[in-house]
């Protein structure tokens, strides 16, 4: 039974086409990150699916109750839908401490102030806030306040967690904690969360689902595992995956056919070279773009099939792994390189494209080109 | 495609609905419909009054028909033989004075303001504190303590200190005229510029200037290629503005002008108005609101653009104050003569007036506490009692504080609300109505807007009740004159707070009434309140706005002031002058504890 769903999801604001026919359904317990670049509805929707936008038109039912309908005319307003929502700038209330921000849901349920404080009190230890309740939030630290935006959506016990971009004001390595955190409470509270960011590296570590949308409508919906490896279109193997995809324009050439039954490759025609992939036949002469990550580019010592020389041209050591930035002709590849690496700018090196890590996609219409 | 969902009864009914399901929505709605009362209605009320036969026109025309179409005013004014008279000299009297009054404003202010912000002068923190109240005090209230000083008795009435002293009657052209005009005028206007001018200074990002130098530039080079071209801006606005506001400005040239028969725009409005000529005083409110519009449009869209570059926060350091050097005491000191001038001469020509027991004698040993305290004595004005026992002048000053804390207050929750229908919709056309509307008092010149109340509130007119001498339409008129200020305030406070503060109040699961009450409006009523505290201080000394409108009922301290010195009791003039200004600056003291200072 889908715990969210929603229906043919439309908003216009003014005369912009913010989200464009979005559909989906989330089961109990679902994490699913809404994941895209700045201005591609992925707010909106969470906002529609709170109660704080209305829809232009389509249909919203949270745990089978109808919350929007604009056929039906229904419109349940947000402090009706028990969700709880985390904002990206916290929106914690600077006239309150801590405590009374926490309690705030509470009180206005009319909930006995001694169970108010009660639960508040479990809510802040449980997220190691006990400390703080008499503080403002002004006087704290942007991963304290971000723990109270936690506590504050917690506390009322809601089935559905809506968070808007709630890392994304925190540095890189309290991110990483608070990261850590989020997924911790999810498993915790087994509530079904939407996340929506536009962090890729998010996306990919905390979801179970990932939906990636591209001016307001989703591209692709998938495990984060499978959209890595098998991105529906373009836009999704660009904007998935650091450092960037690489991709190379051709044309489809011929499809080799070695000998003892090993299955057929198709070949495609760059400007300089030839490439060979694992997909069967396909139609000759056809546009394609040839992908392939960084990680899955080899450094080799000799030529050979599939091998071409390249140049290094920069060079970008970190930590345990390293991105050689390389000249191929006029293109620069990225190889991510997890073994120690004796290159120096200038080197010419040997690359191996494995052709079961190559993607191709149509370039006429964007979209991966199906394996055979 | 999307078509498919926009059109069909149903649909456009429940968008209708959910359209009004906003909050923000319904009270911009309101405020739309108020703000129309307020300001268009009686706009249009005033255009057509003037071109409709009033009774007491039938003393100007005998083709008089009350309540008929005629152009008769409009001939009168723009093509007769009095349109000379009427209109094309107190113009030309109004754009004269206003340059000349906005350019030493401008000169002074800009001046004062580099040498206060950027340079080591002595004492520059209490300079600072001083240069401001010259602006808080009524602007009449230079004009009145001129008189004092340098009244002649070749007009008639009482001479004034200098003629008691010297012996020698001052020559009409220092007495009354355009030279007083413009200098008292400039000393009440020049810390407007130097508001703008300071703020704009201080915002200049140190570091602009830090790379000039780091160039190679001089520090007169960097004054003049770098900061004097960002605070270009500030500059011709405080200009443009001082010169919209000096055309507007009515006791001053009624003091000192008409006695000389210099007649600027609004003593002209005064004039026939009072005179029931008033089809004619409302067009020419119109002319002095048409072209008090365009200036400040003019100000919007001109430089209000370019403005924008200066408010560029300044973080990085403060640049180290420019040495004065040998030129420091010198220019100390007149810093100190233009602060005695436009500060302590004010208070101590006013205050002598109110001791003198005849107007005209300034004797030291005739002091007298009469005029404060004193019980009715017929010998002196007429046996009025001094103003701290006289029972009008006790009813005025109720008054005065009673309009000033209903404007402020009203005004101020209204502010509120058009803050918050404004940001709540930001960029849907019913919130820049909203705005919009909000801000046209700002066009209107106080003189002006009273006509306009005054055409529409003297009869019962369909649903609109007649005002006129009701205390209700004297806090109207301030109400509405002052809704571009709380609007204002309203606007920016509410920009702070930002939209989410008050959803995540929705989230979880309270009202909207409730969010407003404990989210919204806890959070901008500190900023609503320098709003408040200004708008009090605005009414209090506000006379051009409510001269018009006034009955002996409804008298407030100004229009009490104006009327005795109409009436040439100068020591009861200065006493509730001294008395205004007391409550004005202790409110400004009062205001700067609380808020920082808002520059309107």
């Amino acid at each position: 039974m889908p715990i969210v769903e929603v229906k043919n999801l439309t908003k216009i604001f003014g005369n912009v086409v913010a989200v464009k026919d979005v559909s989906f359904t989330i089961e109990e317990r679902d994490f699913l990150i809404l994941l895209g670049p700045s201005g591609c509805g992925k707010t909106t929707i969470l906002r529609m699916i709170a109660g704080l936008e209305i829809p232009t038109s389509g249909e919203i039912i949270l745990r089978d109750r109808l919350v929007f309908s604009s056929r039906k005319g229904v419109f349940v307003p947000a402090r009706e839908r028990e969700v709880g929502l985390v904002f990206q700038s916290y929106a914690l209330w600077p006239h309150m401490t801590v405590f009374e921000n926490v309690g705030f849901g509470l009180q206005v349920k009319k909930m006995k102030s001694l169970l108010v404080k009660k639960k508040v009190e479990e809510v802040l230890e449980f997220l190691r806030l006990e400390d703080m309740a008499g503080r403002y939030p002004q006087e704290m630290s942007g991963g304290q306040q971000q723990r109270v935006a936690l506590a504050r959506m917690l506390v009322c016990e809601p089935e559905i967690f809506l968070m808007d971009e709630p890392l994304s004001n925190l540095d890189a390595k309290l991110r990483l904690e608070m990261r850590a955190e989020i997924k911790n409470l999810h498993y915790q509270t087994g509530a079904t969360t939407i996340y929506v960011t536009h962090d890729q590296v998010e996306g990919l570590t905390m979801a179970n689902r990932i939906s990636v949308l591209n001016r307001g409508e989703i591209e692709q919906m998938g495990e984060p595992k499978h959209v890595y490896k098998m991105p529906s279109t373009l836009f999704v193997a660009d904007f998935i995956g650091s450092p960037t995809i690489n991709k190379i324009r051709g044309v489809v050439g011929k499809t080799s056919r070695p000998a003892g039954g090993k299955p057929a490759r198709a070949g495609v025609i760059c400007d300089h070279f030839t490439l060979l992939t694992s997909y069967g036949t396909l139609p000759e002469a056809k546009e394609v773009v040839l992908a392939i990550r960084p990680e899955n580019l080899r450094r080799v010592s000799a030529p050979g099939e599939n091998t071409l020389p390249a140049e290094v041209h920069t060079i970008l050591p970190a930590g345990p792994e390293t991105i050689l930035q390389v000249k191929l002709h006029d293109m620069t590849l990225n190889i991510l390189m997890t073994q120690e690496t004796e290159a120096q700018v200038g080197d010419r090196i040997y690359i191996h494209f494995p052709p079961e890590h190559i993607l191709l996609f149509d370039e006429a219409s964007q979209k991966l080109l199906p394996a055979e | 495609m999307l078509e498919a969902h926009v059109g069909g009864g149903r649909s456009t009914l429940s968008r209708i609905r959910n359209y009004l399901r906003q909050p923000h929505i319904i009270i911009s709605l309101v405020l739309l419909l108020v703000l129309v009362f307020i300001v268009i209605i009686p706009f249009i009320k005033m255009v057509a009054d003037s071109v409709i036969w009033q009774y007491a026109d039938r003393r100007l025309s005998r083709a008089a028909r009350p309540g008929s179409l005629t152009l008769f005013h409009w001939k009168r004014i723009f093509a007769s033989n009095l349109t000379q008279n009427v209109l094309l000299r107190p113009l030309f009297n109004s754009l004269s004075t206003s340059l000349g009054i906005s350019a030493f404003a401008m000169l002074i202010g800009s001046l004062l303001a580099w040498v206060v912000v950027r340079t080591d002068l002595p004492g520059r923190r209490v300079v600072a504190a001083l240069a401001v109240i010259p602006y808080v005090i009524p602007s009449y209230i230079h004009a009145l303590a001129w008189l004092n000083l340098f009244k002649n008795d070749r007009i008639g009435g009482a001479a004034g200190i200098f003629q008691y002293v010297f012996g020698v009657s001052p020559p009409n052209w220092v007495s009354y005229g355009y030279f007083p005009i413009i200098f008292t005028l400039a000393i009440h206007y020049f810390p407007y510029t130097y508001l703008l001018v300071s703020a704009s200074l201080k915002n200049i990002d140190s570091r602009l200037e830090e790379s000039g130098e780091i160039l190679g530039a001089s520090r007169s080079y960097i004054l003049k290629r770098i900061t004097f071209p960002l605070v270009l801006p500030a500059l011709l606005s405080s200009f443009i503005l001082t010169f919209s506001r000096a055309l507007g400005i009515f006791g001053t040239p009624y003091f000192l002008g008409s006695p000389v028969r210099v007649f600027t725009l609004t003593t002209q409005i005064y004039s026939n108005i009072t005179n029931r000529i008033t089809s004619s005083g409302y067009i020419l409110a119109f002319v002095l609101i048409l072209i008090s519009s365009v200036i400040i449009f003019f100000n919007q869209r001109i430089i209000g653009k370019r403005k924008s570059f200066v408010t560029i926060a300044g973080k990085g350091f403060r640049t180290s104050p420019t040495s004065l050097g040998k030129a420091k005491y010198t220019i100390l000191v007149l810093v100190v003569i233009l602060l005695i001038i436009s500060v302590l001469m004010p208070f101590v020509l006013i205050l002598w007036q109110t001791f003198a027991l005849y107007p005209d004698n300034y004797s030291l040993k005739e002091l007298t506490l009469h005029f404060w305290i004193g019980r009715s004595n017929t010998e002196f004005a007429e046996g009025e009692a001094g103003i701290l026992r006289n029972p009008a002048i006790l009813r005025a000053t109720w008054n005065s504080v009673k309009l000033a804390l209903v404007a402020a207050i009203v005004s101020g929750f209204i502010g509120i609300f058009i803050g918050y229908a404004v940001v709540k919709g930001r960029n849907t056309r019913l919130s820049n109505a909203v705005e919009q509307i909000s801000f046209l008092p700002y066009l209107v010149p106080g003189i002006a807007f009273g006509a306009l109340y005054l055409s529409l509130f003297t009869h019962k007119i369909g649903p609109i009740p007649a005002l006129y001498g009701t205390f209700l339409l004297i806090a109207l008129v301030c109400i509405a004159k002052n809704l571009p200020f709380t609007g204002r305030a309203g606007i920016s406070s509410m920009l702070q707070i930002g939209s989410e503060l008050e959803e995540a109040a929705e989230v979880s699961g309270a009202r909207w009434s409730r969010g407003f009450r404990k989210i919204v409006l806890p959070l901008t009523i500190h900023g609503a309140l320098s709003g408040f505290i200004l708008v009090f201080i605005t009414v209090m000394r506000e006379l051009s706005l409510i001269i018009l409108l006034v009955t002996p009922e409804t008298r407030t301290l100004t229009t009490m002031t104006f009327r005795y010195q109409e009436q040439g009791y100068t020591q009861f003039s200065s006493a509730i002058s001294a008395l205004i200004i007391i409550i004005v600056v202790s409110g400004e003291l009062l205001a700067r504890r609380f808020v920082k200072r808002e520059i309107v």
